[in-house]
Formats: structure tokens, C-alpha cells, sequence
């Protein structure tokens, strides 16, 4: 037989299980053309709607007149507010516990805001008929600077002032002017003060992470599917969280959840852009319900640039303290969060300021204080986590920013103070000022590692050289080393503190293996590009000895998948990748008896040996998990239910931590304004490799929506709150021409409490490389005098830096 | 992104494109390429009740090179330039020029009458075009006439062809010595932030002539005869170089946008013609 | 509304002939009226790529052409370029290289590819980057497509080599 020949290491191999670069096996598909995304989507009869949408910041709804609308041929309907009232629906709750007009109700407070909704019978229709519906607007004054909003008279949401006109508690606490939103700390304020106010030196620096837009090459839409006769609702889109979108239809439509099916097919990318609920969605739901077809609604790039989901937008301010031998002993974080008209964070709900408290990074420091003011502005609500768990990536460009102004107040060398600094592997589990237990790492080593990669001190050295030739007018060009050392907080989340909208963050998995040996495995998660359907089946071919290429990964239809919350966050490794093992060992744990029952011998004396379970000692004697499998369907086994079924719920008993080491090496022309990056090493530390071509792959592509955020992504406004950014002529997507080949490394730190010891990797070179390209830029200028300037490091801000730094003669 | 309906004509020869034209007014326009006005027109900034296609027209693709002129039909695109062998031999600084515009999809498509007909101050091929002192033939119902490249341009989308007018061909003497097509911009697929195109002659090592002209710096193209004039007689030292850029300086006249303020752009606009300069002098 | 108009195209070797307003985009003449989804819609100014065809031998957005622009040429899309049982060279190296992630750009991509092989059938890698620029992708950092579309021109390279 060919098992008694096969060896252990072809058997593992031929697994094609944990640890291997397993091939793709969605490739397929794709490379063909026959994907199947949301606007692939083609059902008999499907109507399309689009939004008339406000071309002002902020301005009262004088008058809809949709009279000349609809008389367009092609054009069915034209919902407004008015319309949607009598339902109930024209708010609906967003997922920081805010309210959101579906469509505008007398005011819009951002521009580009869902004024109407056209139902037509096709795209050109609908362009047609929004042109042709007429809005009377009176603009009213324009807030785009928290700072200001928190102190104008102008009230941007009435609809959040008592009768008497005085301010009540929102859903995160007392709010202290009406354009505000929450107040949230972490940490011990009075303490933290105190070491500042003592400590031997302190740097400080105000800082601003710009506002910008995951901007996925797919735009969000849906297709909402009202079967009038059986009284069900099928909903496709572009979700990455299925299930909540379920819930939440459910709960703002009054439809039975189980009347609902909601199903994410393939999606085109989503990096935060896809976890909410917007207006399109709960539009084309009532537009179905209303006419009994299918209806459809794609976002173009301008509505999706303008509307859903931007990212980032923290003001913030620092204060590091440490001692004269540069041991940090407090930082002070204090920020101001635009979250424009309505807050519509995707954050878990005790977290209004998503994992900010993380902003300690990976520093042994004692102790912390955050404060996070959430306000409104006439901009577009959002607030998602682009590529980043939760303002991971603000915290991060927080603390490794304000390591390097430290190093320039200290006058040491960033790299060393961030060694002196560092988490001592002995200290793990670690316990964070601002409250979180890290769970694993070993940061010496990562940092060694990657100095040693890129030979430190011969980039110091070479880079003192350039600036001595600079000064002697031999060169224009100047050289910056970037450093980052970065944890992220990944995997939310244990229940007992992760909720979005009160749905607690677990995942699941659930199992059936064939007769013959085959197996299928459902998940409460949804690949948007990560390569799920691969990679989880390589967890179970380990688990249960199946090889991966005969396990069917199901994703995204919550008629069959069991309920869990979505992947966003890098949370479908640390928590679905988690309850994938659990569930497979459940298969195995049932596995184990059928095969002691067939090799006729007592549970305890067998044991799994890669793909079968072989008798304690005598390895020839064994039951090949086909076999298993056969005889758990068609052997009548006394005491053991016939099947080979397997359902895992799993809640997280800790977030993970993985972290990284990078350095880019960059080269700035000084009269132009323009970087060129000679080099960027990445070393990531994601516990538990599963996949190592796939976590490349998303090292790179991470990487590079980095370097767009550093170097010149941003949703830009005007002072009337017009986006000047809305498409991809201004907002910046590097193309092949603008990104440099990567280097990638790798350290390996299990998670500690993990099952496979994996913790998600899809997010931290977003996390890492933001920082990473940012104090490139900035280290350059420092030898000049330079301790910060903002992102986005475009031509230009990089030539105002030069030049404020007068060094242009 | 859906422009409003239009009537489309696909004339067989340019009587009937004018026929059209003259019957239309400013309420038609002719297509080439499309690709600077179908996103204006999907925007909806462009409104174009009657759309004329040239493609069905012919004599219009052809590349014509003699012993000292260069004839480019209005519908060549930026691809055949670049491909164009004897072209890029005659003339380097077109297939340098183009290679900086757009993408090479864009390429395939947009042409070289369509980007120095519409008046689009980003457009790169008017300020080449400038710089090559070419002239461009426009057809109307009255017959043919020339409009050198450098009297072409009035304002931003506004030119000397009347709208009656299709502009057919762009003819060039073969330029001698040295060149350069410098360009900044934030990535593929951008205007330029500032552009310079530069030919020199030199004898000995003395500059015999100089042409300048810079994109995308004012709403029209800039070319600076002062600057030119500034290089001719010099040995390209540093005071001949700073006069040349401080009569661009005085020629330009940019406005702020995405790209940067102001200030930035009169500074780049000097360093990006230095470049220029420098690198035609070192070809020249 | 203009009034509709009879064009016919040939699309992966089949003609299609029907009636449409002369303002339809060729990306939804393909989508919507013929069905062939390959090609996606990414950003509509021709910035991204997505929808990338060839047309009469050139690589086009077909975001930015209108069907009356497009009538009478011949239309190759991802569709056209292999099939299940013998995939394109490159479809076979993107699957090989990890040269997507969540696909959306991936027909574009590699309809593009397959016309720059045609023109430079062995570049260097910044030819690859220059030559592939008009294509956006969001997930791969572009250094896996960048190694598929060498990879498959080596491949195309040596079975010329062999049949020669």
C-alpha cells in the first residue's frame, strides 16, 4: 500500500497543511474573469438606484421637487426623508452608537450626503434622473476644524439638543458642547502629570494624522432581493462583517432575522472601507420592499471617495518624559477626533476610540494617560480602521513619532532608544499602563535582527557622509533612515470587553467531513483578497490529517455559515483561524474513538500521527483519517452518533500582539520635493506562520497603502467643506512605477493563549509602515534641525520643509 | 459616471465633419481620443449635445518626415509617437515628451491633435509643440489656414481655432541640437506640477540657439522668447542659467492646487528648467 | 434618452450585433448588455485600469470609450485570452506567484500584461513597472505581479524557443 511506503515527511507534505506556501486555489477564478463580485450580479427584473447627493457642506432643505425627475424615461421612483419617515427609516443607528439620516432630513451636514434616492430601470436612467430632481437648499456656515467647531455657536446636530436646548449624555458619556461627541480616557491622569512635571527631560510635539479613505478598488453596493411571496429578503454586497449586517437589517427593517439572508460574494478589497451600514444599503432594501424587484446600488468612486468610510482624521498631541539616560518613564496623549456629521466609528462599543490606548507601543512604559475628544464636523461620518485594528495605526504613529522627537530632545539615536525602551521578553505577559495584557514578543531580538539586516551604523555613517557633502554643496539630495518598532493589537475580540452595537466579537467554525474524506468548513469571516478558502483549509488539514486540497472553505452566506462578526481588524486568524483548530479538533477528538473502536483497542492507546491515528507503539497498526471518516458514516459504532460533524464558537480570551521591525531607506531631492525609497526591510513577527507566500503578499501590499498614506493619500477639504480629493486623479494610489521592491523577514513568537499560536498579519505592515515612511522623510531633515512635520509627505510639504528649514540658499 | 445623452457622428471625411460643425455650432464638438473629454463629459462638466468622431476620416494618422520637416496628422496618438522609429531619431524630444503623459493605456488612445487642440493647461503637447515652434493646421468651411503654436493659445480651453475649425495636422522643422522634456509630477497618470521643454544649439562652446517653454505653470502654455534669449551668446554658465529662469519666472503666472502652493511651483518651474537645460546642453 | 443606434463588435472571436444609445460606455456594453464580467468598473476617470481591454490591438480603458466609438473593432477581454483546460502563460504565473489578492484587478491586469508581452516580449523589470503603470492594484504591493508577468514571459520566451 501506498501509505506503508509514503514516509512521515511526504505525509505531512502531502498535507499541504501549516507552513506551507500553499497555491492559491481562488486563483482560479480570478485569473479567468469569472470572479463573482456584487455588481457581477445580474437577477431578472433588477431595478437600480443611485443617490442625488448634496453639493453643499452644511445647508437647510428648502425644497425636493422631483416633479421633472420623474418624468424621465427609465426613472420609477424618487425616495426622499418624507418617504422613508412613515417606516422609520430615514435615520438608522450606526455602529459607535450615533444616529445617521439615511437620507437628508431638512439638513445635510456633509457634502456629497444622500439627499434622494432614484429607482430607475437602469445605470443611465439614473444618471439621468438625478440631474433632473431639483433641491432648494440655504447654505449654512461650514465647520471643517474641530477646534473651532468645539467652540462655534454654530449647532450642527439639533436632532442631539433637549427641548430646553441643553446638552444631554450622548452614548459614550457627558458631551461638553453641543459639537461634541465623548470624552474618553485611559490611564491615571494626576500620576502621569506628575512624572512629566518631574522627570528629567520631556519632548512634546502636536501632531496631526490626516484624514484619509481605505478606498478599496471595488466601491461598496448592494443588491436587495424582496421575494414578496415567501416573505424573505436576500441581501448581496459588499460587507465584510455579513452577520451584522443581518442583525442590524433585522433590527432597523423589523423583518425576522431568520427571513433574512444576507451574502458577501467575492469582494474586491475592503481595508475598513466595507464594515458599515450606509444608506445605499437600507435605500435599496426599502426600494425592493416597495416595487417587489431586485434592486441594485453600486457606488461610483466619487460617492465612495466623498461618503463611506474614511479613516483616521486624530489630531494629537504628546508629552514623553524620561530620564537623562533616556528610560521613558510616562507619556501623555491627548487627542481631538474628527469624526465628521455623524459618528459612524466602526469601533467596539466600550472603545469609542477604537485600541488608542495602545499608544504606550512596545515600551516598558509605567505610566500613561490618553484623553480622546470626539467632535463634529461638516465632513463624512466614517471613522474606520483602513488596514489597522481599531486606531491602531494612529497610536502607532503616536508613540514611534514621539520616540524619535525624544531621540532629538535626548540627542541619542532613535534605534538605541528604542532598545533601551523596549519590553523585556522576560516581561511577558505584560501589562500596559492604559490597561491591555500584552501577550507575547521578543523585541531585542526582532530589533537586532533587522539593524543587523540593514547594517545600521553603515546607514548612520553614510548618511553623516551625505550631509557633510551637503553642506559642501556637493549634493542636493539628502538620505533618511526610517525607523519603526510597532505591536499591534489585533484578533477583538474577548466578549467581556468586545461588542459592536452589543454583538459580541467571537468567530466560528463549523465542520462536516465527507465519507470519503473530503470535508467542508464554514466561517463567520469573508476573504476580501486574504485567501481564506486557502489558508483556513491548510489549518484544518493539519488539525484533522485531510489534505488541504480536499477541504472546501465556505465563506459569506448567512443562511449556511454560522454566526460570527467579519474579518476586519486582523481579527479572522487570531479568532476564526482559532475556532477553525478548535472545531477540527473536536472532529479529531470524535476521530480518536471511531479509530480505537475500529483498531480494537482503548481510546487512550492510540494517538493522531499527521493524517491517521496509529496504535501507542505499534505505528503499522493505524486508521487513515479516510477511513475514519467512511466508518463514522457507514459503521455502526456502539455509543458514538453516526457523522463526522463539528461546530466551534470561539471567544478569545486575549486580543494578539504582533509586532515588527522596520527600516526604509530614503533619498529626498531637496530642490523638488521628491523621495525616492532606496530600500525598505520588513520583519514581522506574526506568532505561528500559516501560509509564508500569503503573509508576504500581504506584507507588500500592506506596505505599499502605507507608503500611500505617508507620502501623499488624504481626503483634502476646503474651507466650504468641499472634498478637493474625490478622485483618483488627486487621491493618490501609487502605481507599479512609484513602489519599490520589499525585503521581507521574519522572527517567529508563538500567542501564548492561541490554539495555533497565530496572530494575524494582514494589517501590521499598514500599522508598521506609515511610521516607517514618515520618519524616513523626517530623520532626513533632522540633522538640519527638523523634529516633525505632518503627513502626507507630498512634493510639496517635503519642499516646505526643506525650505522652512532654509535650505534652499 | 454617466455623461448625458449626445447624438454621435462618425463623418467619412472632413467636409462632412465641417458640414456637421457648421451646422451645430458650439453645440458640437469633435472627437478624437476621448480621453480629456469623455471624463469631462462623465463628470458632467462637459456638455456635448452633438459628438463628432474623427476616426472615420482619413489622412489624418500619419507620421510624414521630409529632410527637414515633420508632419504629424492630428490624429496620431501618443503611441505611434512613441514607436515611430524615425521619429524619435528626426525628433527625440516628442517620444521623450510623451512617454511623461498619462499611462500607456491612455497612450493608445490619446492624441496628439486632441491634447494640443483642447486647451487643457496640463496638457504637455502644447508647450512642446511651443517650444518646436510648430504650426497647426485647422480646416473650416472657408478653407485651410496655419496658426503657429506659439499665437495658438488664449486662455485655458480657449484658442485660436474657431469652433468651426478642426485642427488636421501639426508640422515642425527638424529641430537641431540639444533637448530635454523635463517633467515633475506626484505619479503616473498626473499633470505635470511643472514642466520644461528645452532645445539648444551650441557651436563650440557657445549656445547658437535657445527654445523654452514651460506646462502647466499659467492657464496657457508659457513660451519665454526672454529666456531663450537669455541662453544664446552664454556658455550656459550659473548667471546665464539664473537669467533664463528669471525670465521664465516673470512669464509664468501658476495657481495653487493639489499639487502645492504658489511659491512651491515658481520654484520647482526654475529648478525643473535648470534640469532641462542642463540636460539639453549635455545632448547638444 | 438619444435614440438607439445598431452596432456590432466582436468580442473573443463572437459578433455581436444590438441597438444602444450611442453614450453607453464600452465597460458596460461588455458587463451589462454582453454579460462578459471579466472586466470591473475601479475609479471611471481611466486612472485605475480595471476595465482594461484590448481593442483592435491596444490596450484600452474601456471606462473612457463609447460603444459608437468602438463599433466595428474587435474586442479581446480576459475572457478571450484562455481557457479552463489551457490557460494563458500568464493566468498560470499569477496563480504561481501569488500576483493577486482580492482579484478585482486582476483581468485588467492581465489583459495589459498580455498586450506588453506582445510589444516587449522579454522586459526588465522597470519596463514591467513603466508598461503595467496604468493598471492600479490595492492588495499586492505589485512586486508578486511583477514577478508573475516575468515569470510568464519566460515561460512564453522558451515554448517559442521550443517550437521553433
Amino acid at each position: 500500500m501506498k501509505d506503508e511506503v509514503e514516509s512521515r515527511e511526504d505525509r505531512v507534505a502531502g498535507l499541504k497543511g501549516m507552513g506551507c506556501s500553499r497555491k492559491r486555489v481562488e486563483d482560479a477564478r480570478f485569473t479567468q474573469g469569472k470572479g463573482n463580485y456584487v455588481d457581477d450580479l445580474k437577477l431578472d427584473g433588477m431595478l437600480f438606484g443611485d443617490f442625488v447627493r448634496s453639493p453643499y457642506a452644511h445647508a437647510r432643505i428648502v425644497n425636493i421637487d422631483t416633479e421633472a425627475a420623474l418624468k424621465v424615461p427609465g426613472v420609477l421612483a424618487v425616495l426622499t426623508a418624507k418617504d422613508l419617515e412613515p417606516l422609520g427609516l430615514h435615520w438608522m443607528p450606526t455602529l459607535a452608537g450615533d444616529k445617521q439620516m439615511v437620507l437628508a432630513d431638512g439638513k445635510v451636514l456633509f457634502q456629497g450626503q444622500e439627499v434622494a434616492y432614484v429607482v430607475v430601470q437602469d445605470r443611465y436612467a439614473a444618471a439621468d434622473g438625478i440631474e433632473a430632481v431639483e433641491v432648494d437648499y440655504e447654505e449654512l456656515p461650514v465647520l471643517v476644524n474641530p477646534f473651532e467647531a468645539l467652540k462655534s455657536d454654530v449647532v450642527l446636530r439639533e436632532d442631539l439638543l433637549a427641548e430646553d436646548g441643553s446638552i444631554p449624555d450622548g452614548a459614550h458619556g457627558p458631551r461638553k458642547h453641543h459639537n461634541h461627541i465623548f470624552t474618553w480616557e485611559a490611564g491615571d491622569k494626576d500620576p502621569t502629570l506628575e512624572v512629566i512635571d518631574n522627570a528629567d527631560v520631556v519632548a512634546e510635539e502636536t501632531m496631526y494624522y490626516h484624514r484619509t479613505h481605505p478606498c478599496p478598488l471595488e466601491t461598496c453596493g448592494c443588491v436587495a432581493s424582496m421575494d414578496k411571496v415567501n416573505g424573505k429578503l436576500t441581501l448581496w454586497g459588499t460587507f465584510q462583517a455579513p452577520h451584522a449586517i443581518r442583525t442590524v437589517v433585522s433590527l432597523i427593517s423589523g423583518i425576522e432575522e431568520h427571513n433574512i439572508r444576507v451574502i458577501s460574494p467575492d469582494i474586491g478589497g475592503g481595508f475598513g472601507n466595507k464594515v458599515g451600514a450606509y444608506p445605499g444599503y437600507v435605500c435599496s432594501v426599502v426600494a425592493s420592499i416597495v416595487t417587489g424587484k431586485p434592486v441594485k446600488w453600486i457606488e461610483d468612486r466619487m460617492d465612495n471617495l466623498m461618503t463611506t468610510a474614511f479613516a483616521r482624521d486624530y489630531h494629537m498631541t504628546g508629552r514623553i518624559a524620561a530620564t537623562k539616560e533616556g528610560k521613558i518613564t510616562g507619556v501623555h496623549c491627548s487627542v481631538t477626533a474628527d469624526h465628521g456629521g455623524f459618528d459612524a466609528c466602526a469601533d467596539p462599543t466600550k472603545f469609542p476610540a477604537g485600541f488608542m490606548n495602545i499608544c504606550t507601543g512596545s515600551y516598558d512604559i509605567p505610566t500613561a494617560y490618553l484623553e480622546v475628544d470626539g467632535v463634529y464636523t461638516n465632513k463624512a461620518p466614517g471613522g474606520v480602521s483602513y488596514r489597522c485594528s481599531f486606531r491602531v495605526t494612529e497610536a502607532v504613529y503616536f508613540i514611534e513619532r514621539m520616540i524619535e522627537v525624544l531621540a532629538i530632545k535626548l540627542n541619542m539615536d532613535a534605534a538605541e532608544l528604542r532598545r533601551i525602551n523596549f519590553i523585556k521578553k522576560e516581561q511577558f505577559p505584560y501589562q500596559a499602563a492604559l490597561g491591555w495584557e500584552y501577550d507575547s514578543g521578543d523585541y531585542h531580538t526582532a530589533w537586532d535582527k533587522a539593524l543587523k539586516a540593514v547594517d545600521y551604523d553603515g546607514l548612520r555613517a553614510e548618511q553623516a557622509q551625505r550631509v557633510e557633502d551637503f553642506k559642501a554643496g556637493k549634493t542636493r539630495k539628502l538620505m533618511g533612515i526610517g525607523l519603526t518598532f510597532f505591536t499591534e493589537i489585533v484578533g477583538a475580540g474577548p466578549v467581556k470587553n468586545c461588542d459592536i452595537l452589543g454583538l459580541g466579537m467571537f468567530d466560528s467554525c463549523e465542520i462536516r467531513i465527507h465519507p470519503t474524506g473530503s470535508a467542508i468548513a464554514r466561517l463567520g469571516t469573508i476573504s476580501q483578497g486574504q485567501g481564506h478558502a486557502t489558508t483556513f483549509a491548510q489549518i484544518l488539514a493539519s488539525e484533522i490529517g485531510l489534505p488541504a486540497d480536499s477541504i472546501t472553505i465556505e465563506e459569506g452566506d448567512t443562511d449556511t455559515a454560522p454566526y460570527g462578526l467579519g474579518t476586519y481588524g486582523s481579527r479572522s486568524t487570531p479568532v476564526a483561524g482559532a475556532a477553525t483548530a478548535m472545531a477540527g479538533r473536536k472532529i479529531r477528538a470524535k476521530a480518536q474513538m471511531i479509530a480505537a473502536y475500529l483498531l480494537e483497542v482503548h481510546d487512550d492507546d492510540v494517538e493522531f500521527d499527521v493524517d491517521r491515528f496509529a496504535v501507542k507503539g505499534a505505528p503499522e497498526k493505524f486508521k487513515t483519517m479516510n477511513e475514519i471518516a467512511f466508518a463514522a458514516y457507514n459503521q455502526a459504532i456502539p455509543g458514538i452518533e453516526p457523522g463526522l460533524e463539528a461546530v466551534s464558537y470561539y471567544d478569545p480570551p486575549n486580543m494578539t500582539y504582533p509586532f515588527g521591525a522596520y527600516v526604509c531607506v530614503m533619498d529626498i531631492d531637496v530642490d523638488t520635493g521628491v523621495p525616492v525609497i532606496r530600500r525598505f526591510y520588513a520583519l514581522d513577527d506574526c506568532g505561528t506562520r500559516i501560509n509564508p507566500m500569503i503573509i508576504e503578499g500581504q506584507v507588500h501590499g500592506g506596505l505599499t497603502e502605507a507608503l500611500a498614506v505617508a507620502l501623499g493619500q488624504e481626503i483634502a477639504y476646503d474651507d466650504m467643506g468641499n472634498v478637493k480629493t474625490g478622485t483618483l486623479m488627486d487621491f493618490f494610489l501609487p502605481t507599479a512605477w512609484e513602489v519599490p521592491n520589499y525585503e521581507t523577514d521574519h522572527t517567529v513568537t508563538p500567542s501564548p493563549h492561541h490554539p495555533i499560536g497565530a496572530k494575524g498579519v494582514g494589517e501590521s505592515p499598514h500599522v508598521g509602515g506609515v511610521p516607517c515612511f514618515s520618519n524616513a522623510v523626517q530623520d532626513a531633515f533632522r540633522p538640519f534641525g527638523n523634529t516633525h512635520t505632518n503627513m502626507p509627505h507630498d512634493h510639496w510639504r517635503i519642499w516646505k520643509t526643506a525650505n522652512e528649514l532654509g535650505l534652499h540658499g | 459616471m454617466i455623461p448625458a445623452a449626445f447624438e454621435y457622428y462618425r463623418p467619412k471625411d472632413m467636409t462632412g465633419v465641417l458640414s456637421l460643425l457648421g451646422e451645430h455650432g458650439d453645440n458640437a464638438r469633435v472627437i478624437a481620443g476621448g480621453h480629456s473629454l469623455i471624463p469631462m463629459m462623465k463628470l458632467r462638466m462637459a456638455d456635448v449635445p452633438h459628438l463628432i468622431d474623427l476616426q472615420g476620416v482619413g489622412g489624418l494618422d500619419d507620421i510624414e518626415l521630409s529632410a527637414n520637416s515633420i508632419r504629424i496628422g492630428a490624429m496620431v496618438t501618443q503611441h505611434d509617437i512613441i514607436d515611430h522609429n524615425g521619429l524619435a531619431s528626426a525628433a527625440p524630444i516628442l517620444r521623450e515628451a510623451a512617454l511623461q503623459i498619462a499611462d500607456p493605456q491612455v497612450r493608445y488612445m490619446g492624441t496628439v491633435g486632441g491634447n494640443v487642440a483642447n486647451g487643457d493647461p496640463g496638457n504637455d503637447m502644447p508647450g512642446l509643440m511651443q517650444c518646436l515652434d510648430a504650426t497647426f493646421t485647422v480646416v473650416g468651411l472657408d478653407g485651410e489656414r496655419d496658426i503657429p503654436a506659439r499665437q495658438f493659445y488664449e486662455a485655458a480651453y480657449m484658442t485660436a481655432r474657431e469652433d468651426e475649425e478642426v485642427l488636421t495636422s501639426i508640422t515642425m522643422l527638424i529641430p537641431a541640437g540639444g533637448y530635454a522634456y523635463e517633467k515633475q509630477k506626484r505619479k503616473i497618470g498626473d499633470y505635470a506640477t511643472a514642466a520644461a521643454a528645452v532645445l539648444l544649439t551650441k557651436e563650440g562652446n557657445t549656445c547658437k540657439s535657445a527654445s523654452i517653454a514651460m506646462t502647466n505653470l499659467s492657464d496657457i502654455p508659457v513660451y519665454s522668447e526672454e529666456a531663450g534669449a537669455a541662453l544664446v551668446g552664454s556658455s550656459l554658465d550659473d548667471t546665464a542659467i539664473k537669467a533664463a529662469v528669471t525670465a521664465v519666472l516673470g512669464d509664468i503666472d501658476p495657481s495653487e492646487d493639489n499639487r502645492g502652493p504658489v511659491a512651491f511651483k515658481k520654484h520647482l518651474a526654475g529648478v525643473i528648467l535648470r534640469r532641462a537645460i542642463e540636460r539639453a546642453w549635455s545632448r547638444a | 434618452m438619444s435614440k438607439k443606434q445598431h452596432y456590432k463588435i466582436t468580442v473573443n472571436g463572437k459578433e455581436e450585433e444590438f441597438l444602444a444609445e450611442p453614450r453607453e460606455l464600452l465597460i458596460h456594453t461588455l458587463r451589462e448588455r454582453l454579460k462578459i464580467t471579466g472586466p470591473h468598473i475601479g475609479c471611471e476617470t481611466s486612472h485605475c485600469g480595471a476595465c482594461t481591454v484590448t481593442v483592435n490591438g491596444k490596450s484600452v480603458k474601456s471606462c473612457t470609450v463609447f460603444v459608437a466609438q468602438a463599433d466595428g473593432t474587435e474586442i479581446t477581454t480576459i475572457e478571450g485570452i484562455g481557457s479552463p483546460d489551457a490557460l494563458h502563460p500568464l493566468q498560470e504565473a499569477f496563480k504561481e506567484h501569488h500576483g493577486l489578492q482580492c482579484g478585482f484587478c486582476t483581468p485588467g491586469m492581465i489583459i495589459r500584461a498580455s498586450k506588453l508581452l506582445e510589444e516587449i516580449p522579454n522586459p526588465s523589470e522597470e519596463e514591467i513597472r513603466f508598461g503595467m503603470a496604468g493598471n492600479i492594484c490595492r492588495c499586492t504591493g505589485y512586486q508578486n505581479i511583477v514577478k508573475s508577468i516575468q515569470a510568464a514571459a519566460a515561460e512564453m520566451n522558451s515554448a517559442k524557443e521550443a517550437a521553433e
